[in-house]
Parts: C-alpha cells; sequence; structure tokens
C-alpha cells in the first residue's frame, strides 16, 4: 500500500480560436464573429476559472493558420486570423482573480527583452499569475513575414537536414528562455528603495546586467520592468520529441507532451526526467503535463455522433499531434487518473469546441475528478506559481 | 464675425522616468503596480480626456558608467498595460509610443491590430525613433543604424505598418455557418513590401481592427521630425508649452499641411503641459516653488549639471557657487539613454551664461538648476487654469494639451473634479463622449476614406 496518496491533478485548458476541431466554429454557440472580440476571450478565460483550472494557455503564431505544417494554404473554410496572445491574456487580467494566463510566444523571430518585460508585465497585471508557453516556428512563410533570417524548407520530417534545423531553432529557443528568465531577475526584489535622505529611487546595486552572449544573440540588460510578482513567471513548452524534451527539461516549469497511452507517457517522462539530470536541474520541480483533445459529452455515442457530424463539416477525419479523446467526462476522469500512475502531474485539454467542451471540462470533468479527489474544491494560493505547488524562486543575482 | 469656439482636447501622461515626477511625496504610489495604471486611467476617463498616454525607454539610463538612480526607475510593458487598461476603461484612448528602430513592422502591427480589437477601437501608436548602440545591446541587432537613416527607417516602417494594416478590408469575414464560408477572400491580408530597410511578403493574420489603423502620434521636434509628421501623423506631442513658441509652432506645422493634400484639421497639436493647481493663485504659486525644489534636489542638481559640464561634479556643493571649470566637450558623454543632453549644442557657451546668471542672482547650483529648468506649463487656481488653457487653445498655441502630472497615481485627480467642470462650462470641452473610438474623441476621419493605395493588382 502506498503510504501518500497521489498528488492532485494539475488541469489546464488550451485556448485556440472557436476549438481544436477545424469545423468547431460552424458549431452552436461557437460565437465565430466575435473572435476578434474581447469579450469573447473574457468569457472563455472566465469560464475555465469557474472551473477552478490552473492556467488557460493562449495559442499564437505568426503567420495565418494553415492545414499544412510548413506552409500556408488558401483555405477559406476554417477560421483564419487572430489575435496577439500576450494581450488577449492582459486583456482578460483584470477580470480574473485565480487563473493563471500563459500566452504562446514565438521565440524564432521576436525578441527576448521584449517578451521579459511583457509576460513581467502581464504578471503585474495579473497579480502574479503569468506564464509563457514558449514555441519555434519553421515555417519559411512566416519568416518571410520579418525578412530578417531564411529557414530552410523542410520536405520530411525525419531528415537529417530537417533535423538539423529544427536542433537549431530549439537551441536558439533555450537561449531565448534563458535571457528572458535572466531579465525577470535583473532587478532584485528590494531595489526600490526610495531613499528620501539620499535622493536614491533605487539601490543600483541591486539592479544586474545579465551580460548574455549566445551563438545567436547577446543582450545586456538590466530589464526596464522591475523582478515581477513570481519572480520566475512559468514557462511551459510543448514537446513531441528529443529535441524539444531538451528545451523542457532546460528551460521550463512546464512540459506538455502527447504519449498515445500510459506505457508511452511513462518512457516519454523518463527520457524528460534523464535529460533534467543531464541539465544539472534534477532537484527542481518539473511539471509533466498530457496534452489531449477532448470532446466530450453524458454519453459516449453522443460525443462520438458530434465529432463525426463535424468530421463531415470538415470533409476530413480530424488528427491531431495530441491523443483525442471522445466520451464522457466520467470516462475522461478515469483515463486521467490511469495516465498519472505513469508520471504526469497534471493534463493541458484542447477542447475540440471551445462553446461546448469547455463547459463540459468545467462543469462535468471537475466534479468527476473532484469526487475522485483528485483536484482542488476552491483555488488554494493566490499565483500561478503557487496553484502549480512551486515555491517563489530566490533571484540568482541576489546575494546568498 | 467671430471664430466659432474651439473645442479643446486634453490628455494624460503617466508620469515618466524625469525629475518631473516627485517620488520622494508621502502621497507618491507605485509607478510599476497596475492599480496606480487603472487609477491613472480612470481618473483620465471621468474627466473625459481623449486618452491616457505612455512614453517608453528600453534602456535604463546610465550616467558615469553607472546607472541613474535619483529619478523614477523602471516601467511595465506599454502594449501589455495599455491591453489591461482596456478591460478598466471604455471611452478612454490609449496610446502607447512604440520604437520604430528596435522592432519589426509584422510584429508591431498584431500588436496594434490586437490592441485596437480588445478596446473596441481606442488604439494609438506614437512612433519613436532611435538609433545608439547604447539601447541597441538590449536587442539581437544591436545599435545597427546611423542617426542619419532613423527617420528614414521609422517612415518606412510606418508605411510598412500601414500596408498590413491595410491588407485585410475588413470584409473578409463572412463566418457563415451555414455555407461553411469563414473568409470571403483566400487571399486576405497577402502583402509584399519591398524597399530598402524592409524586404517581407506574406499574410498578416490580424484581419481589419475597429479604426482601420491605430491613430498615429509624431513626437520629433526637428525640421525632419515636422515634415514626417504633416505627412503621415494624426497628432503631435509636442513640447511647446509657451504661448509664442506653441503658435510659432502650430503654424509652421499646419502650413506644412496642404503640401500633402491634408485639411488644418487633420493633424492635432498636442504639447506636453505640467501645471500647479491651488485653491487660489498665490498657493499654486507656493505649490509651484515647492514641487520644483522637490523636483530638484541638491543631489539631482548635480547631476544635470554634468548634462551640460560632462563629467564628474560630485565633490562640489550643490548649495555653493558654480564650478569654475570648463566643460569637458569630448566625443563620449556622460550621461546615456537622455535626449536631454542634446539641447546643449554649446556646453562652453552655456556654462558661461549660467555662471553669469548665478553669479548675478547670487544663485547657488542647485539655485540654478531649478531656475533654469522648466517651470510648470500652467500654475494657478481652477478658474486661471480653465481660462488660460481655453485662450491658449483659442489663440491656436494648440488644440489641447498632454497632461503630465508630478505625482503617480492622483495628480489628475483635483485637475479632473476641478478644472474640468470649468471648461465644460465655457462651451470648450465635452460633458459626455460623444463616439466610442479615440477617432471619434480626435474629430479624425476613418482611413478607409483614402485607402487607395493598395488596389487589387
Amino acid at each position: 500500500m502506498s503510504s501518500t496518496p497521489p498528488a492532485p491533478l494539475h488541469l489546464a485548458v488550451a485556448l485556440d480560436g472557436t476549438g481544436w476541431h477545424p469545423a468547431s466554429w460552424r458549431e452552436p454557440g461557437a460565437r465565430p464573429r466575435e473572435l476578434f472580440t474581447a469579450a469573447y476571450w473574457a468569457d472563455l478565460v472566465t469560464e475555465a476559472e469557474r472551473g477552478l483550472l490552473d492556467f488557460v494557455t493562449v495559442e499564437d503564431g505568426l503567420g495565418p493558420q494553415s492545414s499544412h505544417a510548413f506552409e500556408p494554404d488558401e483555405r477559406t473554410d476554417q477560421v483564419r486570423g487572430r489575435l496577439d496572445a500576450v494581450l488577449v491574456a492582459a486583456r482578460v487580467a483584470p477580470l480574473t482573480r485565480h487563473i493563471g494566463l500563459v500566452p504562446t510566444v514565438v521565440a524564432t523571430h521576436t525578441e527576448p527583452f521584449h517578451i521579459s518585460k511583457a509576460i513581467a508585465t502581464l504578471d503585474y497585471v495579473s497579480n502574479g499569475r503569468a506564464g509563457l508557453r514558449v514555441q519555434i516556428t519553421a515555417r519559411p512563410n512566416e519568416a518571410a513575414h520579418f525578412g530578417r533570417r531564411t529557414v530552410p524548407r523542410i520536405e520530411a520530417y525525419d531528415s537529417p537536414d530537417a533535423l538539423a534545423t529544427v536542433t537549431d531553432l530549439f537551441d536558439e529557443a533555450a537561449d531565448h528562455v534563458e535571457v528572458v528568465r535572466r531579465l525577470w531577475d535583473s532587478w532584485e526584489d528590494d531595489a526600490e528603495i526610495r531613499d528620501v535622505a539620499t535622493g536614491r529611487f533605487i539601490d543600483r546595486d541591486k539592479l544586474h546586467y545579465i551580460d548574455f552572449e549566445g551563438r545567436h544573440f547577446s543582450v545586456r540588460g538590466p530589464s526596464i520592468t522591475p523582478r515581477p510578482p513570481q519572480g520566475q513567471p512559468i514557462v511551459s513548452a510543448l514537446a513531441h520529441d528529443t529535441v524539444p524534451y531538451r528545451l523542457v527539461a532546460r528551460a521550463a516549469d512546464v512540459g506538455c507532451i502527447t504519449p498515445r497511452d500510459a506505457d508511452e507517457a511513462r518512457d516519454t517522462v523518463a527520457r524528460i526526467r534523464a535529460e533534467q539530470d543531464a541539465a544539472g536541474r534534477a532537484s527542481e520541480p518539473l511539471h509533466v503535463f498530457g496534452d489531449l483533445v477532448v470532446f466530450l459529452d453524458d454519453d459516449a455515442a453522443t460525443a462520438r455522433a458530434r465529432r463525426e457530424r463535424l468530421d463531415a463539416l470538415a470533409g476530413e477525419p480530424f488528427t491531431s499531434d495530441a491523443p483525442v479523446f471522445t466520451g464522457t467526462p466520467a470516462q475522461l476522469a478515469d483515463l486521467l487518473l490511469e495516465l498519472r500512475a505513469s508520471g504526469l502531474t497534471g493534463f493541458r485539454l484542447r477542447p475540440g469546441v471551445a462553446a461546448h467542451d469547455l463547459p463540459a471540462i468545467t462543469r462535468g470533468l471537475v466534479p468527476e475528478v473532484q469526487r475522485r479527489g483528485a483536484f482542488r474544491r476552491a483555488y488554494e494560493a493566490g499565483t500561478l506559481r503557487g496553484l502549480l505547488g512551486l515555491p517563489r524562486p530566490a533571484n540568482r543575482y541576489a546575494a546568498a | 464675425m467671430t471664430k466659432p469656439l474651439k473645442q479643446i482636447h486634453l490628455a494624460a501622461h503617466f508620469p515618466g522616468v524625469n525629475n518631473t515626477t516627485v517620488w520622494s511625496d508621502p502621497r507618491a504610489g507605485s509607478h510599476i503596480e497596475f492599480s496606480s495604471f487603472a487609477h491613472f486611467a480612470r481618473t483620465a476617463e471621468r474627466a473625459k480626456f481623449d486618452f491616457l498616454f505612455l512614453a517608453e525607454g528600453l534602456r535604463l539610463r546610465e550616467q558615469g558608467g553607472q546607472i541613474y538612480d535619483l529619478d523614477v526607475v523602471g516601467r511595465p510593458d506599454t502594449f501589455t498595460v495599455l491591453a489591461a487598461l482596456a478591460a478598466v476603461t471604455e471611452h478612454l484612448g490609449l496610446t502607447g509610443t512604440i520604437n520604430s528602430t528596435f522592432n519589426e513592422p509584422y510584429e508591431v502591427a498584431r500588436q496594434f491590430a490586437s490592441l485596437d480589437h480588445l478596446s473596441g477601437g481606442r488604439a494609438a501608436w506614437n512612433v519613436v525613433t532611435s538609433w545608439d548602440a547604447f539601447t541597441g545591446e538590449n536587442f539581437r541587432r544591436g545599435g545597427f543604424l546611423p542617426q542619419q537613416e532613423r527617420y528614414s527607417r521609422a517612415k518606412e516602417f510606418l508605411a510598412t505598418a500601414h500596408e498590413l494594416f491595410d491588407s485585410w478590408r475588413g470584409d473578409e469575414i463572412l463566418a457563415d455557418q451555414e455555407t461553411g464560408r469563414f473568409l470571403s477572400d483566400a487571399k486576405a491580408g497577402a502583402f509584399v513590401h519591398s524597399g530598402r530597410h524592409f524586404d517581407i511578403h506574406g499574410r498578416f493574420n490580424v484581419p481589419r481592427s475597429p479604426q482601420g489603423r491605430p491613430v498615429i502620434f509624431q513626437a520629433g521636434d526637428s525640421d525632419e521630425g515636422r515634415e514626417f509628421a504633416a505627412a503621415e501623423a494624426d497628432a503631435i506631442f509636442s513640447r511647446h508649452g509657451t504661448l509664442e513658441a506653441g503658435r510659432a509652432f502650430y503654424s509652421d506645422v499646419k502650413s506644412r499641411l496642404a503640401k500633402y493634400g491634408r485639411g488644418r484639421d487633420q493633424l492635432l497639436i498636442l504639447p506636453a503641459a505640467t501645471f500647479a493647481l491651488a485653491d487660489t493663485d498665490a498657493e499654486a504659486e507656493e505649490l509651484a516653488r515647492e514641487v520644483r525644489r522637490q523636483q530638484v534636489s541638491g543631489a539631482t542638481a548635480l547631476r544635470h549639471l554634468e548634462f551640460v559640464w560632462n563629467r564628474d561634479l560630485s565633490a562640489y556643493d550643490p548649495d555653493g557657487p558654480l564650478p569654475d571649470i570648463d566643460p569637458d566637450i569630448g566625443e563620449d558623454h556622460i550621461s546615456q539613454g537622455r535626449a536631454q543632453v542634446r539641447m546643449y549644442r554649446d556646453p562652453l557657451a552655456t556654462a558661461r551664461e549660467w555662471r553669469e546668471l548665478a553669479e548675478a542672482n547670487r544663485w547657488s547650483i542647485r539655485d540654478l538648476v531649478i531656475h533654469t529648468g522648466n517651470r510648470q506649463n500652467f500654475v494657478g487656481s481652477p478658474a486661471t487654469l480653465a481660462r488660460t488653457i481655453d485662450a491658449f487653445v483659442q489663440a491656436d498655441a494648440s488644440d489641447g494639451f498632454i497632461l503630465v502630472p508630478h505625482l503617480t497615481p492622483t495628480g489628475l485627480d483635483e485637475f479632473a473634479d476641478k478644472v474640468v467642470p470649468l471648461l465644460q462650462e465655457r462651451g470648450v470641452y465635452r460633458t459626455e463622449y460623444e463616439g466610442t473610438t479615440l477617432r471619434d474623441h480626435l474629430g479624425l476621419a476613418h482611413p478607409d476614406g483614402r485607402r487607395t493605395e493598395r488596389a487589387a493588382s
């Protein structure tokens, strides 16, 4: 018999337009005409908070959505266009109180200095609920939106050229995150002193140049924004293979993986933990979440029928990089607990249809996992780090 | 015939990182916490101001090789704060200063279009340029831009951003759930820009926002800056606060509009203005003196003298006479990250002039810095301020003012409560917002009227 009960689950929801099924926008209640309004996003995040979820992620990209992995398409039957995810998160922050806000940022074409202060500021406007989900882009068309570099066109995922390109982009992303994190620490917490007697607003000995020198860029610092409320906001990344597992192991607080079953989950968690050891971070807490696309209804046949109806509208069966669950909230609760036993500490659920499957998570799944004693019944902390059981870290630059 | 009364435009500048901002006052609040921004924005909206204005600086200032520590230091990210403020206000315009040197058009256009969507049409962009390698050390490209090219890049940056904004006409999103057509145009957002500074093409991924394009501000004062504003901007954030200088600037810039086919009301002139407000004129004068002393401590006075002397003066007594040594006129400047020091084109002459002034008036270093620094633009009772501001606007010294209070976040409260009602009584200031977008508040047309340059090809 195990002496300690398993840790409670952590649950996040991934928000992307009207949902992850390409025909989701055609469902009743999908509100596709409101996708570019604040009210739409506020309603989704408020619903997620009603379900006591740990955080929401907001998808983003530096080009239009596409049905192809590495090039744009010219489809007119799917949602195209999106708002900047950091600004969506900032817009809903004052309207929520507990839920974490984790927008996607693309490392490949952005300045780490700007990203660092943007997420620090999101942490201020949300009183300690900010994070980021870092991603790379290997799309040549997105590189052409910036005109600063070219990305070689990837023909096949498993070619040596593709691996070299992707490895390089992930290495750069790791440097990007390192700069973002150093800048968050570049002000000590008590650097602002407002000492009227000497006229000094700050104690400049508590501000630090970060002097990052990498293969792709160098950044001097310090940040223009003081250390955010959480000290270090959450860094997360989605990972499907060895190279991104290494990024998760080196740089993240929450890694999201896409195992097909419990065995694959156990194997992937072990690989990430080994990389974590190799990176010298073995003692640091690192969550590994499973990503699942979900279609939820009160009985499994209804859920299957709904997914089939969506597939018919889309003209093709739905596929995803993540496993797809179609069934009842109770069945999903069973699956999540089974996967937890293989080492996952939480899940990032991607609602097939936001208008339908998000409330099914908050009003269906959540009561099921609560009944099993596996999920919170009230928010227990005021910050995202607190919800994830992560302590506020010491500043790397502060004298011990 | 009498000229019809001009309506006054007012806006609120969040107190910045100059010594104008008095942080030593016990009432001074945080410059970082969102509650300060929310208080400031709500006050501005209660006073029916056109917009809130945020400045920006992308590297902490240094003097003598060390981070300058006597003024407010640090600020949050402009876009992120403005997006959050959109949640706690309904009408107030949201103006952000964003640099065209250390950003790329695709990303900035996405951010402004997103902010405009998320605020229901209240976004504005104060386009600034910089070139210094000092700031560049925080960015991937470093200090890559020669000084003489900064306006050339800024112009092309703005033109490119406009091409991106205009790459969606505004009617592409059908979202027809019955027919399954989300877009009416498979090429929505397509753009090609090929120029000296930017060579980019592809698809912009933010549909057209409520204002079409954000309102464009320009802040430079050089001849090149004025010309740029006359050609491109909807409003100028200027620094000519006196009646005479304001009228000269106003007349100069407005006269440049015709050659770009623009009317005089298509570019608003909005100078920054500080103020000291009290119940009576005498009390306001006293307050103004007191605030000036708070703004210029002995330590600050020495550091400001260093802007001209360009050498370490920390050994001098701020309550004593000016240094008898001459300024260092070498290439490197003791102060970095500060535009102000470029004002002193001939430091030897300035030093000579200041020594004479100080001797004639028996001023100490601190007295000198207080007297030669900027006095508040408006000092007086509520009635005096309302009358003076109105007089400036009716005399074409400006179209209104961007008020810069010295206290965060309550520095506008009294102005909102006491001066605004008097302006309303004079019939020169709105009592309610008439429209919903910032263009509405500023009386600017929606840009679709002049959208001709990107015909389908």
